[in-house]
């Protein structure tokens, strides 16, 4: 696998990749988030975690550049990165996958990972019309690229096929692989493993831990699988209603009693005390089902 | 489906004996006899012709389609230059509609500035009409589509904030304000019902126009097969290159194209200006196989065959539209042979039904019959029966 150019090695340690601060969005009178600020630092693999429609593919939107947000501030390496267009985003190193699979369905699987790539192949349209010489070469050379990444995520089998004819998981491989190809610099997940049996899910928690290890890619994962979560992230981020409710490592997020109500419902003041801190499962359990009890 | 195995040995020919562990790029494609999906380089594949049989097959057709002018009439001649120029039409209606998605009824419009703009470049200087006398081949076949280029320029930054029904409406109503202008500018036109001369085309001094060793029909039709060639392969590699790529891209899922870095508004720009490109091309060739062109011929009608055309042939395909273009332009002809296979059919005007009516009725029942039995158009035919012969004797 080629190194990113963009890679975090040579960034400043510990200086935060994505500053997120203050981000309000709202469509019409709906209140999507609110008041969400959090940071993703090198190497990081930060994850948002929340109940269906509590804004976390709504972030997605934001930091790709699909939604403005109302209010707030986003930074990039320390530069601002909100109000530009998506392609202007996606060129200062931030690419994405999507909760539901959107892929160019007519291409083949190289030409979608070749897309990825669109932003890196510098021949224009004159070149194209000719072919030969400049486009050619460049062609040939990004090709290559994007075999490193056909066979980083075995996909050789279905290389010239062209992508709606796949099954759902290969599909999910695919999209991961155009994003890997745009060889970015923050990584967003948009539930990689959604709707996947259990050894695509094993599949895809290997292929993140390899980028993390091979490519060094900062990574927000938007997931409900808690166990892939908790297994994979370093920190994570729990939003209930648009409004963030804690952030922390996967071990003080569970213990958390607001956490608890946002999955489980009930109001905070009527959420029994919070576990102690070295809680087991089983008390933080108990805990919910009491929260369960006296909501209305 | 393909599978690239650089190391795969093939035993079969001397020059699969060459030594492993060259660069890529250094080590020479080579083919498997028998196994024509089997490349042995990302270049083999990349290949717009990347099987053996595909080059053969293209050859073949090339060959005869050069030597058909020798055993054909001039009368039939002429309807067949006429579906080489309307195919470079088609191709360019084709990147725009096929391959980028955006639905335009404006493609006449596109193929009037270029007929007028070329007409005007190789035009008398002392003549009646605006003209200035170059009458080079090359030259007045670009200016033509440069013109058409210019004017798909003006027109795209309106079609990038539309789309679907909204940039059909829009562009229909650039065919109608460009009938308009094309009637009443008389200095360039001729007006309607008179019509302006076409360009002379004259290539290394000598004018294709009078009958030499060949006719008058055989020189323009080897012309016009020249430039279909010419577009075609300009087209194909623009539709395999980066630029296809993000057309496909803002086709298949705008939202999604722009997040992977793809500018909505700069392909959409390009998308409309290379097909006016081909429009503007295809319009200045048709004055020269029409003879005399009245502005009045510039209308939906033709927006309309150009559909149909790509429809037919095959929507993002290049080759579904010079077969599309070639099945609209033998319409006429077709539908003239009809009484002799059915009586009723009569090519009398003033009797029912005749001919004209016919032909105006297939227009429509191709295109219903084609979007609904084979959308994929006579490129989606070709397919089938290529992969019936494929998969020999099995069906699947």
């Amino acid at each position: 696998m080629s190194t990113p150019t963009t890679g975090g090695a040579h960034a400043a340690p510990r200086e935060p990749v994505l500053t997120v601060e203050d981000v309000q969005l709202k469509f019409g009178q709906v209140t999507a988030i609110d008041g969400v600020s959090f940071e993703v630092l090198p190497d990081e693999l930060f994850a948002v975690i929340g109940p269906n429609g509590a804004g976390k593919t709504s972030i997605f939107n934001v930091i790709s550049g699909v939604y403005r947000p109302q209010q707030g501030r986003l930074t990039l390496d320390g530069k601002r990165l909100d109000g530009a267009r998506p392609a202007a985003i996606a060129r200062r190193g931030v690419a994405r996958t999507f909760q539901n699979i959107e892929l160019f369905a007519n291409l083949t699987v190289i030409d979608n990972l070749m897309l990825g790539r669109h932003q890196h192949i510098g021949y224009g349209t004159l070149s194209a019309l000719v072919w030969l010489g400049r486009a050619r070469k460049a062609e040939l050379q990004h090709r290559r690229a994007v075999e490193e990444i056909v066979d980083f995520l075995g996909l050789a089998a279905w290389r010239a096929m062209p992508v709606g004819l796949l099954p759902y998981g290969v599909q999910k491989r695919v999209e991961l692989g155009r994003a890997l190809a745009m060889e970015p610099r923050l990584l967003l997940l948009d539930e990689p493993v959604a709707g996947m049996n259990l050894e695509e899910t094993e599949d895809m928690a290997r292929f993140i831990s390899d980028i993390r290890g091979e490519l060094g890619v900062s990574m927000i994962m938007v997931e409900h699988d808690m166990g892939l979560v908790m297994d994979l992230a370093d920190r994570v981020m729990v939003l209930d209603f648009g409004v963030p409710v804690t952030t922390g490592t996967p071990a003080e997020v569970q213990r958390d009693p607001r956490v608890v109500a946002a999955y489980l419902g009930g109001d905070l003041d009527t959420v029994p005390d919070a576990p102690a801190a070295d809680a087991t499962p089983a008390e933080i359990h108990s805990a919910a089902v009491e929260a369960e009890e006296v909501r209305p | 489906m393909s599978t690239i195995s650089p190391q795969r040995k093939s035993g079969q020919r001397k020059s699969a004996q060459k030594p492993e562990g060259t660069a890529p790029e250094a080590r020479r494609s080579r083919r498997v006899w028998g196994r024509p999906d089997l490349y042995t380089s990302y270049r083999q594949d990349m290949a717009m012709l990347n099987t053996r049989p595909k080059q053969l097959g293209v050859l073949a057709i090339v060959v005869l389609a050069a030597l058909l002018p020798l055993t054909t009439s001039d009368d039939l001649l002429k309807i067949l230059g006429t579906g080489l120029v309307l195919a470079i039409g088609a191709i360019g209606l084709n990147l725009l509609v096929g391959y980028a998605g955006q639905v335009s009824l404006g493609h006449a419009f596109f193929v009037g500035v270029g007929a007028y703009a070329a007409s005007a470049i190789a035009g008398d200087p002392e003549g009646r009409y605006i003209g200035f006398g170059i009458d080079v081949v090359p030259v007045w076949i670009l200016g033509g589509g440069i013109a058409a280029a210019l004017a798909g320029a003006l027109v795209a930054p309106i079609a990038t904030r539309l789309r679907g029904l909204y940039l059909a409406i829009v562009t229909l109503g650039l065919v109608v304000i460009g009938g308009y202008i094309f009637t009443e500018w008389r200095d360039l036109s001729g007006g309607a019902q008179v019509g302006r001369e076409a360009p002379q085309p004259v290539i290394l001094g000598s004018d294709l126009t009078r009958d030499g060793a060949f006719t008058q029909e055989q020189k323009l039709y080897w012309l016009f097969l020249v430039v279909l060639i010419i577009s075609a392969v300009l087209a194909r590699n623009v539709a395999r290159s980066r630029i296809g790529r993000a057309l496909a891209a803002v086709r298949d899922r705008d939202v999604a194209a722009g997040v992977m870095g793809v500018e909505l508004g700069k392909y959409k720009l390009i998308a409309f200006v290379l097909s006016s490109f081909f429009a503007g091309v295809c319009g200045s060739l048709l004055f020269v196989a029409n003879g005399v062109f009245g502005p009045e011929r510039f209308t939906l009608l033709l927006s309309v065959q150009f559909i149909a055309m790509v429809l037919i042939g095959g929507v993002a395909t290049i080759s579904g539209s010079i077969m599309g273009a070639m099945l609209i332009a033998l319409l006429p002809r077709i539908s003239a042979e009809l009484p002799s296979f059915l009586p009723f059919i009569t090519s009398a005007a003033n009797e029912h039904p005749n001919i004209f009516e016919v032909e105006i009725a297939l227009y429509g029942a191709l295109i219903v019959m084609f979007l609904l039995f084979e959308p994929r158009g006579l490129f989606g035919i070709w397919v089938r029966i290529r992969t019936y012969w494929k998969s020999f004797p099995f069906s699947y």
